[in-house]
């Protein structure tokens, strides 16, 4: 039923470092690995050693320039990761036609039902993230599904029981836990740092949380780089540099 | 957003056909034996030409019949159920008239209901996406069924002509009058509906704007995607206003004068006017489609 559940008994989710994240595609690459063989199709791809090439990836690293409001403050760079927010009001879930898309009352994870899904794509124009993809290969919507096949899965180690774009985080900037605990370890971390929403006025409260780069502890150096283009030098190579000029 | 053609053939012939349901369950016929036969079967068949057309936007056309169960939450759902019960209303209302002889205007006047109702649904799969401002901040389930009247009146006043009654002049211009002055009231709406209209930026979908202004400094990949075919389309400004001057002529400038023609030479006149009017129908939806901004592209630099 694509009726949204009143109430989830957990808010499974991630929490995502923007302070940490180095950029490196890890998380993705390892996202893609996984799920091309866990849960339902395959994460197909297109034309992948030709000219065009293109695919499924339930998980994209975006990379910004943040221009700071001061004027000679430099410019910082963010990494950013982007995928399903596991939204409490998903509008992914309550357009669907079929009955295909649902959010679970046990954790609230938004899954795909894809012997249901008919491909109509209707719930990918109504995710503001772009966190659904259509999958050009098996016709069906593909989404993060917090990788529902390990989290719970008993035959794997207990230390891998986590979603695989956390496991692989060589930084450290990827955090898995439940968020309607205030005292788990996510919701501390989203207290301490001001964990954020994404678009919050899109109204679909998302669980999944980012938490916004630290701010400088020293300030950037006001780099002149006019001024190192003609070094002036003191003392003897100062008298030097003079007597040369004079020649 | 992507101007997909089956969208485009579906939402226009779709809404002709109900359109047509309507003004002939509404008895612009006056009861006349031959406009019944001709007008009923063409409503079910171009309504059911545009409802094929909407199976071909389907990765798996093979489970639409699921689309029938969602009706408390989905719209797309519900436009599917309500679709086939304006048909089902439609064709008994046809069968009591046509076949038995008994001319019942109640269920007339619910297949027409049911049939604006609709394209109401129709229109509110696009009016529901705050995603989208260009379809949910402007008045669009208003346009398409104005439109759909529109549409329809032309289709079922030509065919009155043909089958021997009076060509419905006055209802023509009044209608089409109305139609064009509802898309120009909606395009002006629809002109600062940008991906800004509901507060989202670049700052608001990143969550950075607490440091400063942001700027796309490199995509996830080099090459394009699902999303960026689908939601992230370009249309080319002189493009834009080119095809928008061939929909305001074709879809109503022509068919105001080929309607009054139609006060000489009859249903002729009619006939050519619908043409022109789904062609023009035709291109003004694909720029429905083409000019709607996605929020979701602020992720890859487009503000």
């Amino acid at each position: 039923m694509t009726t949204l559940p009143e109430r989830t008994e957990k808010k499974l989710g991630l929490v995502i470092d923007l302070d940490i994240c180095v950029g490196c595609h890890a998380c993705a690459v390892n996202c893609k690995e996984w799920n091309t063989g866990g849960y339902g199709a395959p994460l197909s791809d297109q034309d992948p050693y030709g000219s065009d090439p293109t695919g499924t990836w339930l998980n994209r690293i975006h990379t910004y320039e943040v221009q700071p409001q001061a004027k000679e403050a430099p410019a910082q760079i963010v990494h950013f990761p982007r995928s399903c927010l596991h939204c409490e009001d998903a509008p992914c879930v309550t357009v669907c036609p079929t009955g295909a898309s649902y959010k679970r009352v046990e954790d609230g994870i938004v899954l795909v039902n894809e012997d249901h899904c008919m491909g109509c794509g209707l719930c990918a124009w109504a995710c503001p993230y772009g966190a659904r993809e259509l999958d050009a290969a098996e016709g069906v919507m593909k989404k993060c599904t917090l990788c529902v096949d390990r989290i719970y899965n008993e035959n794997l180690p207990e230390d891998d029981r986590t979603p695989a774009c956390v496991k692989s985080c060589p930084a450290g900037a990827r955090h898995f836990g439940d968020l309607s605990d205030p005292n788990s370890d996510v919701s501390q971390l989203v207290a301490d740092r001001g964990g954020l929403d994404l678009m919050p006025e899109q109204n679909t409260k998302p669980v999944n949380k980012y938490l916004p780069p630290k701010p400088k502890d020293t300030p950037a150096p006001n780099l002149n780089l006019a001024k190192l283009a003609e070094p002036e030098a003191k003392g003897f190579l100062g008298w030097l540099d003079k007597a040369l000029e004079k020649i | 957003m992507h101007p997909a053609p089956s969208l485009i053939v579906f939402t226009v012939l779709s809404g002709l056909g109900m359109g047509m349901i309507a003004w002939v369950g509404l008895g612009l016929g006056d009861w006349d034996h031959n406009f019944g036969w001709v007008a009923g079967f063409l409503s079910l068949a171009i309504g059911g030409i545009g409802g094929v057309a909407s199976a071909g936007h389907l990765a798996r056309p093979e489970r639409a019949w699921r689309a029938f169960t969602q009706w408390r939450s989905s719209w797309l759902s519900r436009e599917a159920c309500l679709m086939v019960a304006a048909k089902v209303m439609f064709m008994l209302y046809l069968a009591l008239w046509l076949l038995f002889g008994i001319e019942f205007k109640l269920i007339g006047w619910l297949a027409a209901a049911l049939a604006m109702a609709t394209v109401y649904a129709t229109a509110m799969i696009y009016a529901q996406l705050r995603t989208v401002p260009r379809w949910s901040g402007t008045p669009t389930p208003f346009l398409f069924i104005v439109l759909s009247l529109a549409g329809g009146l032309l289709a079922t006043g030509s065919i009155k002509g043909f089958t021997g009654g009076d060509v419905p002049v006055l209802y023509s211009l009044a209608w089409l009058t109305v139609a064009a002055g509802s898309t120009v009231w909606w395009t002006q709406q629809a002109a600062g509906a940008r991906r800004g209209l509901h507060g989202s930026s670049m700052e608001t979908a990143t969550g950075l704007g607490g440091i400063g202004r942001v700027k796309m400094l490199e995509p996830p990949h080099t090459g394009s995607n699902y999303l960026l075919k689908e939601m992230a389309y370009q249309v080319g400004r002189a493009r834009a206003f080119q095809l928008r001057k061939v929909g305001a002529f074709l879809g109503f400038i022509l068919p105001l004068v080929l309607v009054l023609v139609a006060l000489g030479i009859g249903p002729w006149a009619l006939l050519i006017a619908l043409v022109c009017h789904i062609a023009g129908m035709m291109a003004l939806r694909w720029l429905f489609f083409a000019e709607a901004e996605h929020v979701q592209a602020l992720y890859y630099g487009m503000r």
